[in-house]
């Protein structure tokens, strides 16, 4: 077979990739000054910053023009790539600081699921003891500004502080960003990007300052400055990571408040925001999108807290390893029914949080009934507006499904009817539609198809697991949301996963994030030849 | 009057032809047969050249004309027509346009582009249509005094209840006048012993509200139309099914051409449009099109209008509205049974003719071809109407004319044997064809 012509030119992308991991040593700096200041060992930053500067370096010299040289297929192929390398990266810290240590982080497979679901802000985590004995602030702190890098993407991020990607940097960020196509909201992409990022990091400083108000003010015990920045770092990303063991529940009702809100602007398009912020706020409240999102959150929050009242919600499901014993159920009952303040709360605080996929958990949902699991687990497939930093499919995406589907309902009656999809006034391409149906019937093959290897996987070891926690584990990893029920409830860890089913999330976490197609892409032949 | 026509196109030429009578027409178009054609068929100077260009225009002797009339195909060429013409004359300018986001952008902004008057000939022929398919019965309804005004030509069918009545029997209301009977192609003006046999066409004119009520007399069992489908995605079917949507109906548009229905689809929300033949029967069954309300077909051809309404009529359809491109089949449609038939050409002439009116007429409604119009008039102080009871009036004046309706402010009068016409009235009169000239000039 003659080898046929590589019709992607691969050296440009490694040399994009290699800029973006020299880059990568500006965030890393941040841990090491922590570490400086807090006393603790510097090295395991040391040596990440000293490893993705030569690989970075190196990388780079393959390619003198890689901006112009940029198609859409480089595109693909750097994004996925740069992906995966900033998730190896982001492993060394993890692994340098284990060693010696009794931190599950030490073994390779367990700091690459913990750095791939920092980046890919899923925040499912492997670390057996989170606290400040076990492992230092400043590479904790690590952990959560993995999941805001992660968050509004690296490639944006990219884009808009490297001046040579801005060439190609719209096909980069079309490659990258959730939601199907990206809006420009100014002439220059690079602009676009700076803006979006702007808008993120001015959140991101905005919840940090209200959480430490509350702090100062007396109605937020244990919120630190420190927890205060790490938890604004892991909410705007919709990422869900914590340093606190018990997540959100270790906080007040005040904090829990204050972070609902902040979820949502996660889980809605930056561009939407941008232009609220910009003077035009009618224009959120007239996307169709927007008030969908909202709608759907509130319903979920609404259903749950419904549950909670009567206490019907609280018969938990009897899982193995739950987390909690008898007294913990018993001690929410006595909280939480005909608490209306409290129930609201719960069932908004988690709605919210699965809905985004942001994973925080502000009371163990374990101890919830089937039906209100059920009821979140479903949410975890909804996932937040397009252009924002949540996972999952995407609310937008299921909008023109059903719209398709009423379509075809109306067409079986009317053959002959001619019915654009539209959305908010707005139709829809039907390329577009059709590309989100295929999105959607390929991410629920790809769960299937994941729950049943990682079934297998189990079985194979001769671990027992339940269907929802199966089906969680699954959902969770693909969607990017975090926990799941059971033993991989919100107050544990997937730690109980054999390595072969903990890389397979990995690869689950990583085409989750990037919406599948892009990685897919190039594991075709007619990608790299035609 | 001296009149410039740009464009001898169908419209261009029919306007030519219609104001050839009695005004100097002069006709410019770029085509050198058009122009050989035109210069023969009617009695116009016809010159060839470019209306954009100035020379074209000076040889055209602009300077001289009254009323610049941009008219050709293209909606661009006429803007820059008008805009050209502006820059050397104060000609009165009125440009036709096929896309009524530049009419929107003139009524936003009164004499953009350097256009006097906007004149949208698909949007004309569309609201038409509206209004005739709003009131049924009526085969034509025209607004006047900004709408305070109504005129219609109501057809009294077979089992009428107000057939064998007279005039004075059937006028059951206060504001209300009976104009005219049309009855086997005469005019007659309406007296109050004029008994109504059915088929007949009577000309109303009143408050919208009392012409509505009157035309529910003609035909008590009509009931509300609901279900409009429209055949043929055109212009003025599009237009149609955009102004149905606005008033609250959701049409049915069928078309055959994939790519127009598609786009058709895109720019009406609340339309269902449909991809096919609208010439196939089974289709049209399996649609249940024969329980339509009304059917109008606004195809291309009007050869396939026609046969559309017919299917329509024979599959149940209670009315059928047919668009008539060629104004002599006018008549024919009607005759074998298309209930209206619509001319976009008459509906334009009629709108472009009110500025020919020594520019007095305020609007105009021409009805049955000519036989008769229906005028809007400001009075001034010089008018033969003003300081006197109309009763006194009306011997002096042409026979053939009835004072249908005065609008005085936002109040509209009926007139009366002892009404006095105010200066700065405008008084909508019917007008019988021949009389037409001799009343604008006395009024």
């Amino acid at each position: 077979m003659s080898r046929a012509r590589l019709r992607v030119d691969w050296r440009a992308a490694i040399a994009l990739l290699g800029r973006v991991l020299v880059a990568l040593a500006v965030p890393l700096g941040i841990p090491l000054v922590l570490a400086f200041y807090y006393g603790s060992d510097p090295v395991p930053f040391l040596g990440a910053i000293a490893v993705t500067v030569a690989v970075g370096g190196l990388c780079t010299r393959v390619h003198d023009d890689p901006g112009g040289s940029l198609g859409h297929r480089e595109g693909f192929l750097m994004v996925a790539l740069t992906w995966f390398s900033v998730a190896l990266v982001g492993t060394i810290p993890y692994l340098v600081a284990g060693m010696g240590t009794d931190s599950t982080l030490a073994l390779p497979a367990n700091a690459l699921f913990e750095s791939m679901s920092g980046f890919t802000t899923t925040g499912a985590t492997v670390m057996g003891e989170i606290s400040f004995e076990q492992h230092s602030r400043a590479l904790l702190l690590w952990r959560q500004l993995t999941q805001w890098l992660g968050g509004m993407g690296i490639v944006v991020l990219a884009v808009a502080i490297l001046p040579e990607l801005s060439v190609g940097g719209a096909q980069l960020m079309d490659a990258e960003a959730p939601g199907p196509g990206i809006e420009k909201l100014t002439p220059r992409i690079a602009e676009t990007a700076r803006v979006l990022w702007l808008a993120y990091l001015g959140f991101t400083l905005l919840e940090a300052a209200l959480l430490y108000g509350l702090h100062l003010a007396g109605f937020a015990d244990g919120m630190t400055l420190y927890m205060s920045v790490a938890h604004a770092l892991t909410t705007l990303p919709t990422g869900g990571f914590s340093p606190a063991a018990r997540s959100i529940e270790a906080f007040s009702a005040a904090v829990q408040w204050v972070i609902i809100p902040f979820m949502v602007v996660a889980g809605t398009n930056f561009a939407l925001i941008w232009h609220a912020v910009s003077g035009e706020p009618d224009h959120l409240f007239s996307d169709t999108e927007f008030k969908s999102y909202l709608a759907i959150t509130g319903l979920v929050g609404l259903a749950i807290a419904g549950m909670l009242f009567t206490g019907s919600g609280l018969e938990p499901v009897g899982t193995t390893g739950a987390s909690f014993d008898a007294g913990y159920v018993e001690a929410l009952r006595g909280d939480v029914v005909g608490n209306v303040e409290r129930i609201v709360r719960d069932g908004l605080f988690q709605a919210a949080s699965i809905v985004t996929t942001t994973g925080y958990a502000n009371v163990d949902f374990n101890a919830w009934s089937a039906p209100a699991q059920y009821f979140l687990l479903a949410a975890m497939f909804v996932g937040g507006s397009a252009g924002s930093t949540g996972g999952s499919v995407k609310i937008i995406r299921w909008l023109v499904v059903g719209k398709a589907l009423k379509r075809e309902l109306f067409g079986a009656v009317h053959p002959e009817a001619v019915s654009p999809v539209r959305l908010g006034g707005t139709v829809i391409d039907e390329d577009v539609v059709h590309s989100i149906s295929s999105f959607t019937v390929l991410y629920i093959v790809c769960f299937f198809l994941g729950g049943a290897l990682i079934a297998l996987d189990a079985a194979r070891v001769g671990l027992g697991y339940g269907h929802i926690e199966l089906l969680s584990a699954v959902a969770s990893t693909l969607g990017n949301v975090g926990p799941g029920f059971g033993s991989i409830g919100p107050m544990n860890n997937y730690l109980g996963f054999p390595d072969t089913s903990k890389l397979l999330m990995v690869f689950l976490m990583w085409v989750g994030r990037l919406e599948i197609l892009p990685v897919f892409v190039l594991l075709t032949r007619a990608y790299w030849t035609e | 009057m001296r009149v410039l026509i740009v464009g001898a196109g169908e419209v261009g030429s029919s306007i030519a032809a219609s104001l050839a009578d009695g005004h100097e027409v002069i006709v410019v178009d770029t085509d050198a047969d058009r122009v050989e054609r035109l210069t023969y068929a009617v009695d116009v100077l016809a010159i060839e050249g470019d209306g954009t260009d100035l020379s074209t225009l000076q040889e055209a002797d602009v300077d001289d004309a009254d009323i610049v009339i941009a008219s050709t195909d293209a909606d661009e060429v006429n803007l820059a027509v008008c805009a050209t013409v502006k820059t050397i004359t104060d000609s009165f300018t009125i440009a036709r346009v096929k896309r009524t986001h530049y009419l929107e952008t003139w009524n936003n902004s009164r004499g953009a582009f350097g256009v006097d008057s906007m004149v949208c000939t698909d949007l004309l022929s569309a609201q038409a249509i509206v209004r005739v398919i709003g009131l049924p019965t009526a085969r034509d309804v025209d607004p006047f005094a900004g709408g305070q005004i109504q005129m219609a030509e109501v057809e009294v069918p077979e089992g009428s209840p107000i057939t064998n009545q007279t005039v004075r029997e059937a006028d059951r209301f206060e504001k209300l006048t009976f104009a005219a009977v049309f009855r086997d192609g005469d005019v007659t003006i309406a007296r109050g012993d004029t008994v109504i046999r059915a088929g007949d066409k009577l000309v109303v004119i009143g408050t919208p509200n009392a012409v509505r009520a009157f035309a529910a007399d003609v035909s008590p069992t009509q009931e509300d139309v609901e279900d409009v489908v429209v055949v043929g995605g055109s212009d003025v079917g599009r237009l149609l099914a955009e102004l149905l949507e606005r008033r609250g109906y959701r049409p049915r548009l069928i078309e055959q051409d994939p790519a127009r229905a598609r786009r058709l689809a895109e720019t009406l929300p609340r339309t269902t449009v449909l991809e096919h033949d609208a010439t196939d029967v089974s289709f049209l069954e399996r649609e249940h099109v024969g329980e339509a309300d009304a059917v109008v077909s606004a195809l291309d051809s009007d050869e396939r209008s026609l046969l559309v309404s017919l299917l329509a009529k024979r599959l149940g359809v209670d009315r059928t509205i047919a668009v008539v491109t060629e104004p002599a089949y006018v008549d024919l449609f009607e005759t074998v049974g298309v209930d209206v038939a619509v001319n976009p050409r008459e509906v334009t002439a009629e709108e472009i003719t009110r500025f020919t009116r020594d520019q007095r007429a305020e609007n105009v409604a021409i009805l049955e071809s000519d036989a008769a119009e229906v005028l809007e008039i400001e009075v001034d102080a010089e008018s033969a109407l003003v300081g006197r009871p109309i009763s006194e009036v009306v011997p002096e004046l042409s026979s053939g004319m009835v004072i249908g309706a005065i609008a005085r402010g936002n109040e509209m009068i009926t007139p009366r044997g002892d009404t006095v016409v105010q200066e700065g009235d405008h008084v909508v009169v019917f007008v019988h064809g021949d009389d037409i000239e001799e009343v604008t000039r006395t009024l």
